[in-house]
């Protein structure tokens, strides 16, 4: 897969080699060989059933936790490979936050301890930092004013949108380095999507951002960069604009003038 | 949940109203039989109601010779038993719940198995337990156990008596054995209902497996566990059999956790036929009726808390 | 920034504590069989030795010391065949009363689930299914046992009906609401009556669901005791007549069991215990029987 031109040389924040994924006796994943760039968005795109949100639950190791779920190749977040027999999934997952489809926050938690959950994980107790995270998070997430002065309410207890934004809070807390999205803002109604457009746009500032969409304008709008599955294999990557405008593909452009979805 | 197609208009067969009518009849006549129980308990205990009022309960006396019937005694050993089953059988019926759920999936094979046998715990008749209890546990907590606790815990008024192994304590690792499948299934059935995105999320923030299930799990299927302990509780209390066997038959006021005594349920079994005197059979009716009123209260709020928790008004027991 | 590898005692101290947390789950696992394992071993192991053809023709033997025993006297051995005869009897009694109307009730949550009665009467009958039994018993001891101031087998069975009821009605209802409402509703549009439809069409594909549970409730009644206590009493020999004591396995696990120190007794009572159990084996094997082949034959269907 040749490389976009504005990436060569660039140092990929994660890169796959030969990544197959798939239950039991089936494979999803046929093979895939990816550099994802830092502090970019990468969008990944595709027919439903190409094995994108395999893709992206490969590389935060959620996908092994299903039952018969297997893995193989070689995932490598700056050079190391995550899959590695002596690297420890929860360390692995510590740097890598995770965004769902439909916002999961924890119901039984106040929104303030939704959003340190992973904080109090590795034992923070220190009032000072807690709350410190609390506000640097729900500013991040563009959340802070809506909810600071009801953090002790049940994180259930706000809209969808604003639950999404909790789950992005909760995510950033923990200080990741890669933000994996799972079509984040499928469950949401227009206006809660464009803010978390907007959000994304500033977030990649500081995190590297793999987006699953299969909304071809969304990609088109949000991401830097943008990869196309089918069928389990990685049919073409490159910057977004290029990819969208001159696919060197032929499968992408039928999927992208909607031949097929 | 099907739902039944909705009769068309038009003239039903006369069929359709006749079944309906028996159907109908059979199911009013569980809530008949419901019913009957407490109006047939009260009317059988009205000549002790008579008799001892208030005083039924909150007396200590229980003396046939001279017709004085109050059962304190044994609404403790309810009590103690019971609560000794939940604490020994709360931590083990959840561990198994956890296990079968939380682990499902590594080796399917292995928790179909484990599933099947702890519910093969339940299907024991529990006079058999009751047996062995008597021939084969008793002597163990007279001449290991009980000594033992004696020796380094008898400094408390809990374990101050003389260890003959027929006592509440033994009665209640009896009930312990009999609860665990109750609570385990149901806090099994409850634990698979936690949505998994739960699972998901708390692991995406760097979880170990049992943070997971400590942070995320068990706090959303509180209510659902609670319900199951209930219902524990409720299995406990109703419990007859296997409580006679070990229980030690003493009517006095238990002193510690390894006197003899009785609890209602034993008590009814066991003074049973003894004197064929019109009151201590309206007192034995109306140790019942007590157990009739527990029985009702415990069951609808285990009920109330499983069923909001597992969306569902079926379950397992 | 963390390493993917594990470092730092915070870490290795999660570990090890995830690991131990795993371990005392699995001890739960192991604890909580243990018992079962124990005492299906000595009743099988203190049981056996009973097991005689003669166990099953005679009636128990009067308690014995050990010299009497030794000295092989006839009146120091025995069997179950009162307790076989009045478990029979009693639980066919409670059989024939609780399945048909179990069966009606089960009907009626299922195919009119909407109404008020079926919703009260769904729950009041899940209330009844885990009813302390010797409520029960006392129950039928007020209604039956007072007026006709006699233990009888007919209380007995009474007691027993009350107990399998809510078992066969739940049973009933959930094999019935399994069967699709299509089904229903293809049968209806060809004309055919509800009544017909629910006889021909929804029962007869949730049968083994039914028969299911009618093996569970006779089960559950086998080895109950304490509502017998009360109701049914017990006599040393075959049943004498539906208005008089009437013998029970389980009683004669309780009685001989707790009789007092006659070994001949002790063993009379494992005996019955083991023969309990191995009768519940043969249910609860039908019932895994039914449910494994013919149920799936409902969801296969449609």
């Amino acid at each position: 897969m040749p490389e976009p031109t504005s990436l060569m040389g660039v140092q990929p924040k994660f890169e796959t080699k030969g990544l197959k994924a798939g239950f039991r006796s089936t494979w999803v994943l046929k093979g895939i060989d990816l550099k994802i760039p830092p502090n970019r968005v990468t969008a990944v795109m595709g027919p439903s059933g190409c094995g994108k949100t395999t893709f992206v639950r490969c590389l935060n190791r959620l996908h092994e936790l299903t039952p018969g779920a297997t893995v193989e190749g070689e995932a490598l977040l700056d050079g190391e490979n995550i899959y590695d027999r002596n690297a420890d999934p929860v360390a692995v997952r510590r740097r890598i936050g995770m965004v769902f489809q439909k916002p999961n926050p924890f119901p039984t938690m106040s929104i303030y301890h939704n959003v340190v959950a992973g904080l109090t994980l590795n034992g923070e107790r220190d009032k000072k930092k807690l709350d410190h995270a609390v506000e640097q998070s729900l500013r991040g997430a563009y959340l802070w004013d809506e909810v600071k002065d009801k953090l002790s309410n049940s994180g259930a207890s706000l809209s969808g949108g604003q639950q999404q934004r909790l789950c992005i809070a909760r995510a950033l807390a923990v200080e990741p380095e890669v933000l994996l999205m799972d079509e984040p803002c499928s469950a949401l109604d227009p206006t809660a999507t464009a803010k978390i457009e907007e959000l994304i746009a500033q977030l990649k500032r500081d995190y590297t951002i793999i987006i699953v969409t299969h909304n071809l304008q969304q990609a088109s709008r949000v991401s830097d960069y943008t990869a196309f599955f089918y069928l389990g294999k990685l049919v073409e990557f490159d910057e977004t604009a290029t990819l969208f405008e001159n696919p060197k593909e032929e499968l992408t452009e039928r999927y992208i003038t909607g031949k097929f979805g | 949940m099907t739902a039944s197609p909705k009769e068309k208009g038009g003239p039903r067969s006369r069929g359709d109203l006749v079944l309906k009518a028996v159907v109908g009849a059979a199911a009013l006549g569980v809530i008949a039989i419901l019913v009957g129980l407490g109006v047939e308990l009260t009317s059988g205990s009205w000549l002790s109601l008579k008799t001892f009022g208030l005083g039924f309960i909150t007396g200590s006396t229980w003396d046939p010779y001279h017709d004085i019937f109050n059962v304190f005694p044994f609404i403790l050993g309810t009590l103690i038993t019971s609560a000794l089953a939940l604490l020994l059988g709360l931590p083990i019926g959840l561990g198994v719940a956890i296990f079968l759920s939380e682990r499902a999936g590594r080796t399917r094979g292995l928790v179909t198995a484990l599933g099947s046998l702890v519910e093969l715990l339940a299907a024991v008749p529990s006079v058999i337990y009751g047996l062995w209890g008597l021939l084969v546990l008793v002597p163990v907590m007279r001449e290991y156990v009980e000594p033992t606790l004696k020796t380094y815990l008898g400094f408390t008024q809990l374990f101050n008596a003389a260890p003959f192994g027929l006592d509440l304590l033994t009665a209640g690792v009896v009930l312990t054995i009999m609860i665990i499948p109750t609570i385990s299934a149901v806090s099994r059935d409850v634990l698979n209902a936690v949505p998994n995105s739960q699972r998901e999320a708390m692991y995406s923030l760097g979880a170990t497996d049992w943070e997971v299930t400590r942070k995320a799990v068990l706090p959303y299927a509180r209510s659902g566990i609670f319900g199951a302990t209930i219902l524990g509780l409720g299995r406990a209390v109703g419990e007859t059999m296997a409580v006679t066997f070990v229980v030690g038959n003493a009517t006095a006021l238990p002193t510690s956790i390894i006197s003899p005594g009785y609890t209602l349920t034993s008590l009814i079994v066991n003074q049973f036929g003894t004197t064929t005197d019109p009151l201590s059979d309206a007192a034995l009716v109306e140790v019942g009726l007590v157990l009739f009123m527990l029985a009702l209260v415990i069951n609808f709020f285990a009920r109330l808390l499983v069923w909001r928790m597992t969306r569902s008004t079926r379950f397992r027991v | 920034m963390t390493s993917i590898y594990q470092k730092g005692r915070r870490q290795e101290w999660r570990r090890v504590f995830d690991r131990i947390m795993k371990g005392l789950v699995i001890l739960a696992v192991v604890i909580a069989v243990i018992p079962l394992v124990l005492v299906v071993w000595d009743v099988v192991s203190q049981g056996l030795p009973a097991i005689t053809l003669n166990f099953f023709t005679h009636n128990p033997p009067s308690p014995c010391s050990s010299s009497q025993i030794a000295s092989g006297s006839a009146m120091c051995w025995g069997g179950i065949l009162n307790g076989i005869e009045g478990s029979l009897l009693m639980v066919g009694m409670a059989t024939l009363i609780a399945v048909p109307v179990g069966i009606g009730a089960g009907i009626y949550f299922s195919e009119w689930p909407e109404s008020r009665l079926s919703f009260i009467s769904s729950f009041t009958n899940d209330v009844l299914a885990e009813f302390p039994t010797i409520t029960i018993g006392l129950f039928i001891f007020v209604l039956i046992v007072e007026t006709t101031r006699t233990f009888s087998a007919v209380a007995g069975a009474a007691s027993l009906a009350i107990i399998m009821l809510p078992i066969v009605a739940r049973t009933t209802e959930e094999s019935l609401k399994l069967v699709p409402t299509t089904l229903r509703e293809a049968s209806m549009a060809l004309g055919i009556p509800r009544w017909k439809t629910i006889f021909r069409i929804v029962i007869s594909t949730g049968r083994s669901g039914l028969a299911t549970g009618i093996l569970l409730a006779i089960a559950r009644a086998a080895g109950e005791t304490a509502p017998l206590v009360v109701t049914a009493g017990y006599l040393n020999f075959p049943p004498s007549g539906l208005f008089q004591p009437t013998a029970s396995i389980p009683y004669i696990i309780y009685n001989f069991g707790t009789g007092g120190d006659y070994s001949n007794w002790t063993t009379t009572a494992w005996g019955a215990a083991l023969s309990l159990v191995v009768f519940m084996l043969i249910l609860n094997l039908s019932v895994k029987f039914f449910i494994g082949r013919r149920f799936a034959g409902v969801r296969a269907e449609i």
